[in-house]
């Protein structure tokens, strides 16, 4: 049972009731029940076209469910509301090619204000980019802009972490910085819904999982395991 | 934990656009061109009579204006949408559509003000009297960012399709023929030496209206083009 853990004390970060999204009429997921709470990562899981990214669209605010609703700490959720309490880590990194790590992320925390005692140059050395301030993210590798992208998640004043493939294009130690990254943000009471298609998954203890089927080839349901 | 304020957030924004600007200016320059050469290029081909020279100039200047901000349109969100700063945008815990007006506001400095800024010498060059100029300067200025808002709309509501260019185009094209009539015949206006204040003022009640209703329709329009 989707519900059976939530205790009455514990009010939900994130809640997904009946959460379903259709494209032009053809389901993408859903429907989906789940619940998200401080201090936990939640892994997505699913093969590609499963609807994993879109799932975090929908999340985000940045799309509109089809049915269902997303309640945040128990009520339910606008745009205006949500914003401020999450930051997405989607594939289009969001960073500018032209501006240099560190300008990058200045426009970042103009935008959506820092955490206190982070800033972009920590934020930086946080992600293992120390001395990379100054480069054009033109010049870094693939790997090495992920991690500006999650330099700026690392940087955003928010509870809830919406990473799509977070371990994508990483390396070895890439894989284990997001690892400590995602325990450090869980360990201060943040939460994370992380997508991951299965090749890497988060290590630490065992998260609990979200699986995402594709729905035009077997028509099961999202559950929680 | 703190968001930043909405100011600061404004700042980030125009900062970021105006570096950006600088670090292709080599791209943004071309708009600029576009204008002044087609301003340079009428006179040699209509001949050096300043009768016939001083009766285009203000429409001439204004085309010019209008269809280099034309050229410069495109690329307003384009970049945004591609590497998925706009998903930041609007996941910004500040109003959107403030954010975007910063943007637009970059585009009018960047493409307009400078060719504003030497649109007495341009009067100039097409013989236009020197007591027309100010009228041009100053339906320039509540024109052009008129244009710039305008523009934005479109742009926000085609981003989402691949080669826009040409929709985008017929979109805005009839929406920037009654601000060029206005801006173009105050000009006029002022040359034959009739009232030249009314098409001004019109002008620049479209202005306050676009300045408050504009960046709302981007705002709207570019999360459509975002689901």
């Amino acid at each position: 049972m989707p519900h059976s853990h939530d205790s009455p004390d514990r009010r939900a970060l994130l809640e997904g009731r009946g959460l379903a999204f259709s494209r032009n009429d053809e389901p993408v997921f859903g429907p989906l029940d789940f619940a998200l709470h401080e201090g936990e990562v939640v892994l997505v899981e699913g093969d590609n076209g499963a609807g994993k990214s879109t799932l975090l669209r929908v999340l985000s605010g940045l799309l509109a469910p089809t049915s269902g609703e997303i309640r945040l700490r128990g009520e339910p959720l606008t745009l205006a509301r949500l914003s401020p309490q999450v930051a997405l880590l989607s594939h289009q990194t969001g960073l500018k090619h032209e501006l240099t790590a560190f300008e990058n992320l200045r426009f970042a925390a103009g935008l959506q204000g820092q955490r206190k005692g982070i800033s972009p140059l920590s934020a930086l050395a946080g992600v293992g980019l120390d001395g990379y301030d100054d480069v054009p993210v033109r010049r870094l590798s693939a790997g090495q802009k992920k991690r500006v992208a999650l330099a700026r998640v690392l940087m955003a004043p928010v509870a809830l972490w919406l990473l799509d493939e977070p371990y994508a294009n990483l390396d070895h130690d890439g894989i284990q910085l997001v690892n400590r990254l995602l325990e450090r943000h869980a360990h201060d009471g943040g939460a994370a819904l992380i997508t991951s298609h299965g090749a890497y998954a988060y290590t630490s203890g065992t998260p609990r999982r979200i699986r995402l089927n594709r729905l035009f080839e077997d028509a099961v349901e999202g559950a929680v395991a | 934990m703190r968001p930043g304020s909405t100011s600061s957030a404004c700042a980030a924004v125009i900062r970021r656009d105006l570096t950006l600007i600088w670090r292709r200016r080599g791209d943004a320059l071309n708009p600029i061109l576009f204008a002044l050469m087609v301003i340079a290029l009428f006179p040699l081909a209509l001949g050096p009579e300043p009768e016939q020279l001083r009766r285009i100039a203000a429409g001439v200047v204004f085309v010019a204006l209008l269809l280099a901000g034309l050229l410069a349109l495109d690329t307003l969100f384009r970049s945004d949408y591609e590497d998925g700063s706009l998903e930041q945008l609007v996941l910004s815990p500040h109003p959107l559509s403030l954010l975007l007006g910063c943007k637009v506001a970059v585009h009018w400095l960047t493409t307009a003000l400078p060719l504003i800024a030497v649109a007495p010498l341009l009067g100039e060059l097409l013989h236009l009297p020197g007591d027309v100029r100010g009228v041009l300067v100053l339906a320039l200025l509540l024109a052009t960012p008129l244009l710039s808002l305008i523009g934005a709309v479109c742009v926000a509501l085609t981003v989402g399709m691949h080669r826009s260019g040409m929709l985008l185009a017929l979109l805005v094209l009839p929406l920037y023929v009654p601000v060029l009539i206005f801006g173009a015949g105050a000009c006029n206006a002022a040359q034959t030496g009739l009232p030249f204040l009314a098409p001004l003022l019109w002008l620049a009640a479209a202005l306050v209206l676009a300045l408050v209703l504009a960046p709302l329709a981007c705002a709207a329009a570019l999360r459509i083009s975002l689901s």
